[in-house]
C-alpha cells in the first residue's frame, strides 16, 4: 500500500512541473487565441465584446490581409522548392561522391542555421544595400549595372530578396537531414545499380529518392511550418512588411494588428486562420506525396 | 576512343560539382567574414568599395557597442535568461520525460499526447496572448502588492523559453530512455535504491549524450530568440537580438555603420565558437531533430 503510494508520489513530483508549465506558458495561451478571435477588444475599447465570427467577415474585405496571405503562400512555395533542391543534390554529393573536403563543406553550409534571424537580418541588408552592398557592387565589377537593383527598396523585387534570404539560411539544415537518411542506404545496391549499367541520374531517381521519400515527406511539412515562422521573423527584423505592404506576410501582419495596433481580437483571428490553413496544407501535402515505404 | 570520352564527361560532372560546392560555400562565407571585416572599420570606410580590406583594427566600435549602445548590458541578460533556461529546462524536463517514458500509470497517455500536441504549437502564434496573460496578472498584482513586476523580467522570460522548450525536449529524452534495457533499473532495485536515486544516479548518467544535444539546440534556440523577448520586455532587461534591433534601428538612420557590425559580431561570436566546438555532435544529433524556430 505504502509503496504504491510512494511510487504515485513519484510519478506526480516528475511529471506535476512540466505539466503545470505546459498548460500555463502552452495550452492556455493558444486557447486564448482560438477564443480572442470571437471577441472585438481593443482598438478604441478596451472592453471585450462578443461578436461571433465578425472578425473573420472583416477579414475578407482587408486587402492587406489578402497580400499578405499572397506573399505567404509565394514564399513557402519557392522557398520549399528551391531549398528542397539545393538540398537533395549537394546532401546526394556530399554523401555518394568522394568529394575532397566534404566535411569542410558539410560545416560551412550548416553555418546559416546557427546564426540568430537578427544577424541574417543584418547580413542581407549589408548584401542587398543599394549603394553600397555587396550585391551591387559585385554587379558593377563585372560592368552588369543595368542589373543593380534596389533589392529591398523596389516593390516588386524585395519578396524575391526575402526568398533567397530564407533559403540561404534553410539549405544547410535540410541538407544535413537528407545526408543522415541516405548514409543509411547500403553501398551494394548502387554497387549492384552499376554492374547493371544505371547512369548516377538513373541510380539517384530509382534508389536514392524512394529510399529517403519518407524522410522528405517529413521535410515538407517542415518547410510549410518553419517558413510560415522563419519569414515572419526575418519581415519583422528586416522590412517591417514594407515598402508600402509589400513584403507583409501572415504572421507580421497579426503581430502588428495584435500587438502594434492593439487589436487583439482581430489579430488573433488572423492567427486562426493561419494555424488552420498550414495544417489543413501539410496535410494536404502529406495526403498527396504518400508512397508505399520502401524497406531495406 | 569512347573511354576517353566517358572520362572526359566523368571529368566535367566532377568540375561541375566542385563549382557547385565551391559556389554556395562562398556564398556562405564571405557575408558572414565581411560582417567581421566590417566591424573594425572607421566610419569614413564606408563610404569607398565594399571589398577594400580595413585600414586598421578600429575597436572603437566595440567600445562604442558595449557602452553608448549597452550591448554589455544586453549581453547579461542574454547570458543570465539562457542559463537560467537552460537550467530550469533540465529540471522540469528530465524527471517528467523519465517517468513518461517508463512508468505505467494512468494518464499517462494522455500526457505523451500533450506533449506530442505541443510540438506543433509555435512560439510566433502565442506571443501576444502570453503578453497579455502577464499583463493582466500584473494588474492583478498591483492591487496586492503594489508594483508590477511580471513584464521585463528576465526570471518570467526564461521560464517561458523553458516551457516553450519543453514538448521537443521531453519528446526527444523520452525516445532515448525508451531505447535503454529495464535491466538497470531492476538492478538498482536489487540494490536498494528507490525511485529517486535509481533516477538520479543511475539512469540521467546514462542519458548524458542526450543532455548534451538537448543543451546545444536549446542554448542556440534561447541564445538567438527574439519575439518573445521582444514582445514581453518593452521597457528593460533586454536581450542581445532585442539591443541589435534597437541598435539596427539606430545607427542606421545614424549613418553610423561600425558599431552595428560590432553589434552583430558580439550575437554571433558565442554561436560561431559553440560551433565549430561541436559541430559534429550538432549535426549528427539532427537525425532527432525537429521544426527549426
Amino acid at each position: 500500500m505504502s509503496k504504491t503510494r510512494s511510487r504515485n508520489l513519484f510519478i506526480g513530483l516528475c511529471v506535476a512541473p512540466a505539466l503545470i508549465l505546459l498548460i500555463v506558458f502552452m495550452f492556455m495561451p493558444t486557447f486564448e487565441v482560438f477564443r480572442m478571435s470571437l471577441y472585438r477588444w481593443g482598438g478604441f475599447s478596451n472592453t471585450q465584446q462578443f461578436v461571433g465570427l465578425d472578425n473573420f467577415k472583416l477579414l475578407w474585405n482587408d486587402m492587406t490581409f489578402i497580400r499578405s496571405f499572397q506573399n505567404s503562400i509565394f514564399l513557402i512555395v519557392v522557398v520549399a522548392i528551391v531549398t528542397f533542391s539545393f538540398a537533395v543534390f549537394f546532401a546526394a554529393i556530399l554523401t555518394k561522391e568522394n568529394v575532397k573536403g566534404g566535411n569542410f563543406f558539410r560545416i560551412i553550409f550548416y553555418i546559416p542555421n546557427i546564426l540568430s534571424i537578427v544577424v541574417i537580418a543584418g547580413i542581407f541588408s549589408a548584401v542587398y544595400d543599394p549603394s553600397s552592398g555587396l550585391l551591387n557592387s559585385i554587379l558593377g565589377i563585372f560592368s552588369l549595372e543595368n542589373l543593380q537593383q534596389m533589392w529591398l527598396g523596389d516593390q516588386k523585387i524585395v519578396i524575391y530578396s526575402l526568398a533567397a534570404a530564407l533559403i540561404w539560411q534553410a539549405i544547410g539544415y535540410y541538407m544535413v537531414m537528407y545526408m543522415s537518411s541516405m548514409a543509411g542506404i547500403p553501398p551494394s545496391f548502387y554497387e549492384a545499380a552499376s554492374l547493371e549499367g544505371a547512369s548516377k541520374i538513373k541510380q539517384f531517381t530509382s534508389i536514392t529518392l524512394p529510399l529517403v521519400w519518407n524522410n522528405i515527406r517529413t521535410t515538407l511539412t517542415f518547410f510549410i511550418i518553419s517558413t510560415i515562422n522563419l519569414s515572419f521573423l526575418l519581415v519583422k527584423a528586416m522590412t517591417g512588411g514594407g515598402p508600402d505592404g509589400s513584403t507583409e506576410v501572415f504572421l507580421s501582419y497579426m503581430y502588428d494588428q495584435a500587438y502594434g495596433n492593439s487589436t487583439f481580437g482581430y489579430g488573433m483571428a488572423i492567427g486562426v486562420i493561419v494555424f488552420l490553413f498550414s495544417f489543413l496544407l501539410a496535410a494536404i501535402v502529406s495526403r498527396i506525396t504518400k508512397r508505399d515505404v520502401l524497406e531495406y | 576512343m569512347k573511354n576517353s570520352k566517358k572520362l572526359s564527361l566523368d571529368g566535367l560532372m566532377r568540375l561541375f560539382i566542385y563549382v557547385a560546392l565551391i559556389t554556395l560555400a562562398v556564398s556562405i562565407i564571405v557575408p558572414v567574414a565581411w560582417v567581421f571585416l566590417a566591424s573594425i572599420k572607421q566610419n569614413k570606410e564606408f563610404y569607398e568599395s565594399p571589398w577594400a580590406l580595413p585600414e586598421g583594427i578600429h575597436l572603437a566600435n566595440f567600445a562604442e557597442a558595449f557602452q553608448e549602445a549597452q550591448m554589455g548590458e544586453y549581453l547579461l541578460n542574454s547570458v543570465l535568461v539562457t542559463a537560467t533556461a537552460l537550467i530550469i529546462l533540465l529540471v522540469v524536463a528530465l524527471p517528467a520525460a523519465y517517468v513518461l517514458s517508463r512508468f505505467e500509470f494512468r494518464g499517462n497517455r494522455f500526457i505523451n499526447g500533450m506533449v506530442k500536441a505541443g510540438l506543433f504549437i509555435n512560439v510566433s502564434y502565442i506571443a501576444v496572448p502570453i503578453f497579455l496573460m502577464l499583463l493582466d496578472w500584473d494588474t492583478g498584482l498591483r492591487t496586492i502588492v503594489g508594483s508590477e513586476f511580471l513584464l521585463n523580467n528576465r526570471f518570467m522570460l526564461a521560464l517561458i523559453y523553458a516551457s516553450t522548450a519543453l514538448p521537443f525536449t521531453i519528446y526527444l529524452l523520452s525516445s532515448y530512455f525508451k531505447t535503454l534495457p529495464s535491466d538497470f533499473e531492476e538492478a538498482a532495485g536489487i540494490d536498494g535504491a528507490g525511485y529517486y536515486r535509481t533516477m538520479f544516479s543511475v539512469m540521467f548518467p546514462m542519458a548524458a549524450p542526450s543532455i548534451v544535444i538537448v543543451i546545444l539546440f536549446n542554448f542556440l534556440l534561447f541564445w538567438n530568440e527574439y519575439i518573445l523577448a521582444l514582445t514581453l520586455m518593452p521597457a528593460e532587461n533586454q536581450t542581445l537580438p532585442v539591443g541589435l534591433l534597437n541598435l539596427m534601428a539606430a545607427e542606421r538612420s545614424a549613418v553610423n555603420y561600425g558599431p552595428m557590425y560590432a553589434g552583430m559580431v558580439i550575437v554571433m561570436l558565442p554561436t560561431l565558437i559553440l560551433y565549430i566546438l561541436v559541430q559534429k555532435r550538432l549535426t549528427q544529433g539532427m537525425t532527432v531533430g525537429g521544426v527549426k524556430g
